[in-house]
């Protein structure tokens, strides 16, 4: 058992809390409300009420405990040192045990959780996707044409004509290999922000890493734990390792923020107590994110200058989840003639937080406001982020401020770098 | 009393939107940052933006003999906020504009819900500081800390919240809405009521608008860490330093038993073994910062101190990141940290000290202390758990005795932390019955049907009609 099966087990997180209202400080969903239910202090107490029967599990208890960003701000400023991320996770898990899922995301995540299926709408998708979206040149990101679940006002990236798997073969192997990576591609490097995904692979063959992209790959499943819907999780991680043990690799590289924290916290918690455990242990151990791999590998210093003028952002299961924020930014001073521009908070979350930016577009767009005018302080032609959620959000809210800088992950500037470096990608293809 | 009128009444003033009466967001407001107090679910809470809707409230109240709890971010540690009944509180978070700055007279007038760290970083730029310093300065508002008075770390040079107020604009029971003081430096006309407000802790009135002397920043200013084997080299310091005419901006003392904790908490290079360290800071103009910090040094020396002074902005960093972690390694020990803010005069402060280790001897808890040494403002930090109902008895014991310690030495209640629920039990002590009947006198007078924030302070009064 964890605490994604019990909430008892994360009694003792709520009893910490000593509900000084730290929190309060730093909390973005706070800011932009002012109601105690919002901050982690109101959360907790509810949660703890909720799992003493002092209150009943409804659909508005659910809705409190299902407001949050799981950005852990909170968790970096808590006195008491409350993970008041498990314990968010765990009471929505809770909920969803008692009052089961509403039907809407339960045909989601039925779609989710069958790969084929899921990849068959979305290149079905792709075809019929000017139907739905209107395309706008000028910034090369669409708007829905009609309400399709999505704001009207919300500016998108297209799905990609080809995917990132469609597009690699499964191994790709540089002249001389030092090492070996699994690469899990994610959905949105996948389907949408291919550019992304060619990096990592060009970057790590530059770096004279073997590449292995797993075929039969499918979503991390994240979405359905912050949902509460923990068997769901519980399958795709398990079936998600099962692929990946099938291969012989050193590291397992991620280029999304929350596809790396399921890899290294989620699925050994999902997996803990099932005949998985070990391997799930044994894979979190070799998984890395992109810019902490490179640093670890010592990558090549591009030698060629990019006069770009850079701001970073730092995505909150980057920094706070798995304690990366220096590597990116070492990356990026790495490339001569890169302006690097450190932004006012660049470590508060932009406001996406994968779904909630779905079911919460109006408050997402506020918290969002507040980082895209640090954004604009600093006066970049580029933003860079290292999560493909950030990166959507980012070029959402910079359009709809009507500013045009780009939105880069840090292994696109890096690609850049070598490409004009001459840094070959020089690999033989296998497979 | 009719809830649904009264509620049906009060959405038309508020909206529907600031008015909370679902039973999740009204369990959120049935506590505050006070360990070891009861929860109480509220009526509803209503959020207003201006005086004119807090006076609406104030009349409906009235009316319907509603009880009232006024809130700002409920950072306070004596249970001053925790409703009781079925009562309405008032949130004035969404009250949070900074009416005026007003830099050639060196005031700000603000709203109650304005959290001072914004009137900090709003008169920063004019080389100004609000000086009250109280640990939550980050979320705490301004009408709550006026409300109760509260202190900081730079209670010794700089006084208290209520050294600071000059003028009010007060909300009473019945929707009267007055006001007090002003801008001028000098103002001795009538009764202070300015003063008679600060830390009313919401007894008599609401505060809507507060006025705040701001002073110019210091232009320099340099930290040092005294180390002690002796207790009583550390409180002969304390008492040396002012007898040689220094006040320091800070005097922060913390015992063996929180230097432990903070050692093996954040290895911040403290000596383990020494009984107590001093942590101070002295400011001003930068002549007299070097003449003060040469007599802090030899001060600390004279009495056996072994002192290690900050070059820099790094270094002073270093030395207040031990203090500041005084309360998080506390309160990662246990579950449930008890926070006390006993106040001696500051030649007591050995004997406080002594008597907290006994104390915490003799009901077997443990007690950490640190705090303010300077002004006798020491924090006795008990660190247990609350679902242990045995272990709470005798923290309340314990809790008990250094309270009555402390008034037997000549000292008081609170030192910034307010009365609330949570010491109202005490208040015969400091004051006697004498003492506590004239303000229930004054309390009556001004809420004679004693709606606003019955309970606190002063006790329950018999109100009701």
């Amino acid at each position: 058992m964890n605490p994604f099966d019990d909430l008892a087990l994360v009694e003792e997180e709520m009893a910490k809390c000593m509900k000084c209202g730290n929190c309060q400080a730093v909390c973005p969903l706070y800011k932009e409300t002012l109601r105690e239910a919002a901050v982690a202090r109101g959360k907790v107490q509810l949660a703890y009420a909720y799992l003493k029967g002092e209150l009943p599990a409804t659909h508005s208890l659910a809705g409190k405990l299902l407001f949050c960003l799981t950005c852990m701000a909170c968790v970096a400023n808590c006195p008491s040192g409350v993970r008041v991320d498990m314990v968010v996770l765990a009471a929505r898990a809770a909920m969803v045990r008692e009052k089961g899922l509403p039907w809407v995301k339960k045909v989601i995540f039925q779609g989710l959780k069958r790969p084929w299926l899921f990849d068959t709408a979305l290149k079905t998708g792709r075809r019929f996707q000017s139907l739905a979206l209107r395309y706008r040149p000028e910034i090369q990101r669409c708007n829905p044409r009609f309400p399709i679940g999505l704001e009207l006002r919300r500016v998108l990236p297209p799905l990609a004509r080809k995917t990132l798997r469609e597009e690699f073969p499964e191994v790709m192997q540089p002249v001389k290999a030092r090492a070996r990576a699994a690469f899990f591609t994610g959905c949105l490097e996948n389907y949408i922000y291919t550019d992304t995904g060619r990096a990592v692979v060009n970057v790590l063959l530059a770096n004279d890493v073997e590449v292995i992209i797993p075929r039969d790959q499918h979503c991390c499943g994240i979405p359905t734990l912050v949902h509460g819907d923990v068997p769901t999780a519980r399958e795709m991680a398990a079936s998600n390792l099962q692929i990946f043990q099938r291969y012989n690799f050193d590291y397992l590289v991620v280029a999304c923020a929350t596809c790396g924290e399921a890899w290294k916290h989620f699925y050994p918690q999902l997996l803990e107590h099932s005949p998985q455990g070990a391997a799930a242990r044994v894979m979190a151990a070799r998984a890395r994110d992109i810019n902490e791999l490179l640093v670890q590998l010592d990558y090549r210093r591009p030698a060629a200058g990019l006069p770009l003028k850079v701001t970073y952002h730092d995505p909150c299961h980057l920094v706070r989840g798995q304690g990366i924020s220096k590597e990116p930014r070492q990356i990026l001073r790495s490339i001569p003639g890169l302006e690097f521009r450190e932004m006012k908070n660049a470590d508060r979350c932009c406001g996406n937080a994968g779904s909630f930016s779905l079911t919460n577009y109006d408050m997402s767009m506020q918290v969002q406001a507040h980082k895209v005018a640090a954004i604009k302080a600093t006066g970049v032609d580029t933003v860079v982020t290292s999560c493909p959620a950030c990166r959507m959000q980012l070029e959402d809210g910079l359009a709809q401020a009507g500013l045009s800088p780009r939105v880069l992950h840090v292994v696109q500037v890096l690609e850049q770098a070598y490409e004009k470096t001459g840094v070959g990608s020089r690999m033989s293809e296998v497979g | 009393m009719a809830g649904g009128d009264f509620l049906k009444e009060l959405q038309a003033v508020l909206g529907p939107e600031r008015l909370l009466t679902g039973t999740e967001d009204r369990w959120c407001y049935a506590f505050d940052a006070a360990a070891a107090q009861p929860k109480h679910l509220p009526l509803a809470v209503a959020l207003p933006r201006s005086t004119e809707e807090v006076a609406g409230i104030m009349k409906l109240a009235t009316a319907y003999r509603v009880p009232v709890y006024p809130r700002g971010s409920g950072t306070n540690l004596s249970g001053g906020v925790i409703p009781r009944e079925d009562g309405l509180v008032i949130s004035f978070v969404e009250m949070n504009n900074i009416l005026e700055l007003d830099i050639e007279n060196l005031t700000a007038t603000v709203q109650p819900g304005v959290v001072i760290q914004e009137l900090n970083d709003a008169v920063a730029p004019y080389g100004l500081i609000y000086p009250p310093d109280p640990g939550s300065v980050a979320t705490a508002t301004m009408g709550g800390s006026v409300a109760e008075s509260s202190g900081g770390l730079r209670g010794l040079k700089y006084g208290v919240t209520k050294d600071y107020v000059m003028g009010l604009e007060v909300v009473l029971a019945d929707g009267t809405v007055f006001h007090c003081g002003g801008k001028t430096v000098k103002n001795v006309s009538g009764y202070d009521l300015v003063k008679l407000f600060c830390g009313s802790e919401g007894t008599l009135g609401i505060m809507t608008a507060i006025t705040v002397r701001l002073t110019p920043a210091p232009e320099a200013r340099r930290s040092m860490l005294a180390v002690f084997d002796r207790l009583e080299g550390a409180a002969r310091t304390i008492t040396g330093i002012i007898a040689n005419k220094v006040i320091p901006a800070t005097m922060e003392i913390m015992d063996n038993v929180t230097i432990r904790t903070v050692e093996a908490y954040c290895h911040a290079g403290l000596p383990v073994e020494a009984a107590a360290v001093l942590l101070l800071e002295v400011d001003g103009i930068p002549a007299v910062v070097e003449k003060e910090a040469a007599i802090v040094e030899r001060v600390c020396r004279e009495n056996g101190g072994q002192v290690r002074v900050a070059r820099d902005d790094a270094e002073r960093e270093n030395l207040w990141t031990a203090r500041r972690a005084a309360l998080p390694a506390c309160a990662r020990l246990r579950p449930t940290t008890v926070l006390e803010d006993a106040t001696v005069p500051r030649s007591k402060i050995p004997e406080m000290l002594l008597a907290l280790e006994r104390i915490a001897r003799k009901y077997n808890v443990s007690i950490a202390t640190y705090g303010h040494a300077g002004d006798g403002n020491l924090h006795p930090t008990i660190t247990c758990d609350e679902r242990d109902q045995e272990e709470m008895e005798r923290v309340h014991r314990a809790v008990d005795e250094i309270f009555h310690t402390a008034i037997a030495l000549g000292g008081t209640l609170s030192g910034e932390h307010g009365i609330g629920l949570a010491k109202q039990k005490y208040m015969e002590l400091e004051f006697g019955a004498s003492g506590v009947a004239v303000m229930q006198r004054l309390k009556q007078a001004l809420d004679p049907l004693g709606i606003l924030n019955p309970g606190k302070l002063v006790g329950p009064l018999p109100v009701k009609e």
